[in-house]
């Protein structure tokens, strides 16, 4: 296949991509407007309530605070698109270090729980399918609408103890450093990891079942049946090439609600992601700290969801195959 | 005695609103056991809180025991990290939980229908933008986004009530924009507007009558994600703040037990987990009960 | 050359029957349902009831009736197969001897694609989006070992080319939604043949299509059967195409048999009252009125129309109503006839031209018109299920223009809804229920009741009848006709039906992708000389016919060699 402009299908990833970067651009304006905007001085939560008003001044003018918002805007955003996440207000650190070692925490976290959440959510929303409307499906139906509403804490501390205290077989809290062993990183994170699994799984299950149920009752499906076809063949010829990009919607959707159960999943299990550290920021009131973590979560939720977007785009025939 | 007063005052409000959804296709006696379970788990909670003062046992800040008392016939689900009582603090705990979700539901409710159902009608430019500013606030995750707000902003009830209704708008918008728009294509609609009925007239009567039962669905799903994420705000520690106490944070208090094997922090946990449980199953009953445009029965 | 093939099937008739057992043999056949409504204990209806008939080698059974008829469930029923939550209780159906509801999984699989394939009604749906067509056609053919795959591609080609789709060699490697709705429909007849079926069923394959190109679908499988001499199953609600493919014919009714014989004897000669009623369907007639010589009621010049500015969907036309008098506009799919009634309603505005409406123009956008220009004209729509507010009672739905036009409120009003009730043939005791609760036929009276509660001088009627079952649609048009000689009420009648055309119309206006390509009196349309897409339009709509289709196609044969 030639790639040209004039292909939809190239047009519309091309589209796509560019939508996703444009809205980068914009949730960047919004988390900067929010946080500058609103009620609130940077300088005075930095002093404290007893400052004087030169040093306020003084901090001001040094941080550059007295610029007009929209080159204070160009000057943050420039410096993030260069990797200059800037310095925290409490530590006087430099941002990127501090987040770059919890940023690889987080997604270490994340990766393995979806590696884990993905082939158990389709494999059972298959077997609801399989036997759908029968005791199998009510029970599952039934488990995953509870599991739905749990909030993340209770799962989370259930698990802590019966498995960390009752009966000790991982630990409660899940520190990891650099140079650990990785059976040693595996027991740290396996209690965090279980949690943020169950969190997903339920909604992904209900959503693989659903998007397979649509497809397995479309009219092609019937005609493989009539055409005295393999329950094999009709699945995996017929019903997949057609599920699959529902599925990779599903799946991708879910890792960027993943994203999000991260950050109480890390309070739970005190582990060091980034999570943690957009927290201990909020309520340090930390805010280039808090600006940074946001629009990288902001921006990992937006990929993903683009991702979603472009599979599902070349999923169509109809867009790769043109009339 | 209580409980069966509250009992019938809801079972007679929630009779009254289905009626008027749905004329006679839901009433209480065709729910499911698992919508009536749900039912009954809601209207305890409920009054529960409403009646606080009469239904607990202790004062909400009485210290009463010794630090994390086991389940006993005077504590009955024991106390917690600085020994009240744990059911009070959670019968207390509810109203706020029920207060702040609720008022933030509303809030999302009347703007996000209100705008959504605008953008419906008039169309164009307002639509457009509209639309462009909500798909906008939809691609932060809810959560960062309060996060970073709640960052600059003071925290109390007043913030979280603005804050968590503001950003849920936009989940209720995108719903209510989809009902309207799908209905106003209809045919009686046409015919309305054909008829000569003004813009208003097409609203309320053509278009919410049949938009209801999808919004009072979401309203059910609004509120239980309201809680959850109220919860969790204050679990975080930047929801409802001491000495106020919701059931979040009362996990957050008690949480350092949980090590030792003391589970009071499960147990405020666990009450959030069975109201959401609850509205879950009472809205999914609504909603597989109901296809939006049958009308009559069915 | 169709005498040739004649003969040769002929011949062979005569020889299947003496070789019995017959290829299809289905006996006392019971199909029921489970339907389950949320809250409410299981129902189980009888879908098809102690259904019995015999269908030979190469001989073709028309299964017809109204939707509910059960005709669909009795076909697949030939593959052993239950369509959403349908179940066969009772009965034997035996395929070439064989009782295959008595087979298990396997056993059906082999009869399903190898001696028994399907056609559906809605090929675009039936054919899997993500697969060349060429590869779905030679699917069941390669997967029951019958065919090598460079066997079945050559078959599959020469298929093509006998349903004549165009580039045969090339068609199988395109994807379904690449050709058209009319191609589709003959790949999936190609489909079926591919593995050399006895027995084809054919559900409703041409329903979903134009007249003008149903013709062409009908003739091809017709052609593609006789030559292959395969059996077929043919089931549809349209008794006229029925005739010109079958040798028998069974009439159904709610699940049950009313009437099976040869389709010479069901179309020559029925004997129940039913059957009577389905061949002579279309027995209203309006009488042949004058054409008054003043001012027309409604009067359409020179309209021009689109959707986005860019292509046009009206070019240039123009009409005229007189009052008490009925206008058809009539076309297929993509004429611009419903574009037509959106401009005189003023839903979309017109670029050029004028609407005028007893000699004052009206204003192009609806917002402009005035309560009185909007309650003289009013409109009954196709699909009276959405045209009406779920939520509403009868009284609410008839009652709102009264209170709305003329201001009646309370007694007075529900005493001329009660009155309008009458007058549809319905009657007070609808006065409280919902649109749910009445049948599709109660529904389209209800729209016209509620049209006519407006005294209108104009009524516009889209599509109409299309929704609805022919004897239902027969009663509605009857009732039309009386409300308009009662009333003196115009219609302008937008219709793709040539039938409904002929019955109620006294001028007729044919339109053809945008443009006005005839309109004058009834008489004068319908007879010749004709334009050649006029020709086209008429000499397709299936006549109750037993040789209507062959004729068609010789004389159209023949012009094509005389041009």
């Amino acid at each position: 296949m030639t790639v040209s402009l004039s292909n939809p299908l190239v047009m519309m990833v091309a589209k796509r991509t560019a939508l996703g970067f444009l809205l980068l651009i914009a949730i960047s304006v919004v988390i900067f407007a929010g946080t500058e905007m609103l009620p609130g001085d940077v300088a005075q939560s930095i002093l404290g309530q007893s400052a004087t008003p030169e040093a306020l001044a003084n901090l001001r003018a040094e941080m550059g605070l007295n610029e007009p918002a929209h080159t204070r805007y160009f000057n943050w955003f420039g410096g993030m698109l260069q990797g200059d996440l800037g310095t925290s207000l409490s530590s006087g650190s430099d941002i990127s270090e501090m987040i770059a070692s919890r940023l690889s925490n987080t997604l270490f976290l994340a990766g393995w729980s979806a590696l884990v959440a993905v082939p158990l959510a389709i494999f059972l929303g298959m077997i609801a399918v399989h036997y759908r409307d029968g005791f199998i499906d009510k029970f599952i139906s039934m488990t995953t609408l509870a599991a739905i509403s749990l909030p993340e804490f209770f799962i989370g501390y259930l698990l802590i103890m019966f498995f960390a205290v009752t009966w000790n077989l991982f630990p409660s809290t899940s520190i990891i450093y650099e140079g650990m062993p990785f059976l040693d990183q595996m027991t740290a994170i396996a209690l965090p990891c279980a949690t943020l699994t169950l969190v997903v799984l339920a909604h992904m299950m209900r959503m693989t079942r659903a998007a397979i149920l649509n497809v397995m009752s479309s009219p092609y499906v019937e005609t493989a049946e009539l055409k005295g076809l393999s329950p094999f063949k009709i699945i995996f010829h017929h019903a997949f090439p057609n599920a699959i990009s529902p599925i990779i919607t599903v799946v991708v959707l879910n890792m960027a609600y993943l994203v999000v159960g991260v950050v109480v999943v890390e309070i739970i299990f005190v582990y060091p992601g980034m999570g943690q550290l957009l927290v201990d920021h909020v309520t340090k009131r930390d805010v280039p700290v808090v600006q940074a973590a946001g629009l990288i979560f902001a921006a990992i939720y937006i990929f993903l969801n683009m991702f979603a977007d472009i599979m599902a785009i070349i999923a169509n025939p109809r867009l790769r195959h043109p009339k | 005695m209580l409980v069966r007063v509250a009992n019938g005052a809801w079972a007679g409000l929630f009779g009254l609103m289905s009626n008027a959804l749905e004329k006679r296709s839901i009433m209480l006696v065709h729910l499911s056991w698992g919508a009536r379970l749900g039912l009954l788990g809601l209207i305890v909670f409920a009054g529960s809180a409403i009646f606080a003062p009469w239904v607990a046992p202790y004062g909400p800040d009485e210290v009463v025991g010794d630090v994390w008392e086991p389940i006993s016939a005077q504590f009955w689900l024991g106390t917690d990290q600085i020994g009240r009582d744990l059911l009070t603090r959670l019968i207390y705990g509810a109203r706020n939980t029920f207060f702040v979700a609720g008022a933030a539901t509303l809030l999302s409710f009347f703007m996000g229908s209100f705008l959504g159902f605008l953008a419906a009608v008039r169309g164009g430019i307002i639509d457009q933008s509209l639309s462009r500013l909500n798909d906008l606030m939809m691609a932060i995750p809810t959560l960062i986004f309060a996060l970073v707000v709640l960052s600059v902003l003071p925290v109390n009830m007043l913030t979280l009530i603005l804050v968590m209704g503001v950003l849920d708008s936009t989940r209720v918008f995108r719903l209510s924009r989809a009902v309207a728009v799908d209905i106003a294509v209809l045919d009686f609609v046409e015919a309305a507007r054909l008829r000569g009925e003004k813009t208003l007239w097409i609203i309320f009567r053509e278009i919410l009558p049949n938009a209801l039962t999808p919004l009072f669905a979401e309203f059910g799903l609004r509120f239980a994600f309201a809680v959850l994420f109220l919860s969790t705000l204050s679990f975080l520690g930047l929801g409802i703040q001491p000495p106020e106490a919701d059931w979040g944070s009362m996990v957050k208090e008690n949480k350092d037990g949980i090590v030792f094997g003391i589970p009071a922090a499960l147990i405020p946990a666990g009450a959030i987990a069975i109201l959401t449980i609850s509205i879950n199953l009472v809205v999914d009953s609504i909603l597989s009960r109901t296809t939006s445009l049958k009308g009559g029965r069915g | 050359m169709s005498h040739s093939t004649q003969v040769t099937r002929d011949l062979n008739r005569t020889e299947n029957t003496k070789a019995a057992p017959p290829l299809l043999d289905v006996r006392n056949l019971r199909i029921g349902a489970n339907i389950s409504f949320p809250g409410e204990k299981n129902h189980h209806i009888v879908i098809v009831d102690k259904i019995s008939f015999q269908l030979q080698k190469g001989h073709v059974l028309g299964l017809i009736g109204e939707s509910g008829a059960g005709k669909s469930t009795i076909g697949l029923s030939a593959m052993a197969y239950g369509r959403g939550g349908c179940e066969i209780t009772g009965g034997e159906v035996f395929l070439n001897g064989e009782d295959i509801l008595s087979f298990n999984h396997k056993s059906i699989r082999q009869i399903r694609g190898v001696k028994v394939a399907y056609v559906a009604q809605s090929a675009a749906a039936a054919f899997n989006p993500a697969h060349r067509l060429g590869d779905q056609v030679i699917e069941s053919a390669l997967e029951h070992g019958l065919m090598s795959r460079t066997e079945a591609t050559a078959f599959a080609d020469q298929l093509f080319d006998k349903l004549g789709l165009p580039e045969p060699d090339k068609f199988g490697q395109r994807y379904p939604h690449q050709v058209s709705g009319g191609q589709l429909q003959r790949a999936m007849t190609a489909m079926a043949l591919c593995s050399k079926p006895d027995l084809i069923v054919f559900d409703e394959p041409t329903t979903a299509l134009d007249v003008t190109t149903q013709i062409d679908v009908l003739a091809a499988i017709k052609h593609a059967i006789r030559e292959t001499h395969t059996a077929a199953l043919y089931i549809t609600h349209d008794l006229a195409v029925v005739a010109q493919i079958s040798d028998e014919i069974m009439v159904l009714k709610n699940g049950k048999t009313v009437e099976y014989g040869t389709t010479e004897q069901i179309i020559n000669s029925p004997q129940e009252q039913y059957t009577q009623s389905l061949v002579t369907v279309r027995s209203t007639q309006k009488p042949v009125t004058e054409s008054p010589d003043k001012t027309p009621l409604l009067r359409v010049e020179n309209i021009s129309a689109s959707y986005d500015g860019v292509n046009q969907i009206l070019s240039d036309i123009s009409l005229q109503l007189h009052a008490g008098q009925t206008l058809s506009i009539v076309g297929e799919s993509g004429s611009g006839k419903s574009t037509m009634a959106r401009v005189v309603t003023g839903l979309l505005p017109q670029q050029q031209g004028k609407v005028l409406f007893n000699g004052t123009p009206l204003p192009a956008e609806l917002k402009r018109r005035d309560k009185e220009q909007l309650r003289r004209l009013q409109m009954i729509y196709q699909m009276a299920d959405v045209a009406m507010n779920p939520r509403q009672t009868i009284d609410q739905i008839i009652g709102r223009p009264l209170e709305f036009y003329f201001g009646l409120r309370g007694a007075e009003k529900r005493r001329k809804v009660i009155e309008l009730l009458e007058l549809i043939e319905l009657g007070e005791k609808y006065i409280d229920r919902y649109p749910a609760e009445l049948s599709g036929g109660q529904k389209q009276r209800i729209c016209i009741a509620r049209a006519l509660a407006a005294k209108p001088d104009l009524i516009i009627c889209d599509e109409v009848t299309s929704a609805l079952d022919p004897l239902v649609a027969e009663e509605i048009l009857k009732l039309l006709l009386r409300l308009q000689e009662q009333y003196q009420v115009a219609y302008l009648f937008i219709t793709h039906d040539i039938a409904t055309v002929r019955a109620i119309s006294d001028t007729i206006a044919v339109m053809y992708q945008g443009e006005l390509v005839r309109f004058g009196e009834r008489s004068q349309v319908l007879s010749p000389p004709y334009d050649d897409y006029t020709d086209l339009l008429l000499s397709s709509v299936p006549e109750m016919e037993l040789d209507w289709l062959d004729k068609v196609l010789s004389s159209r044969r023949m012009q094509s060699a005389g041009h």
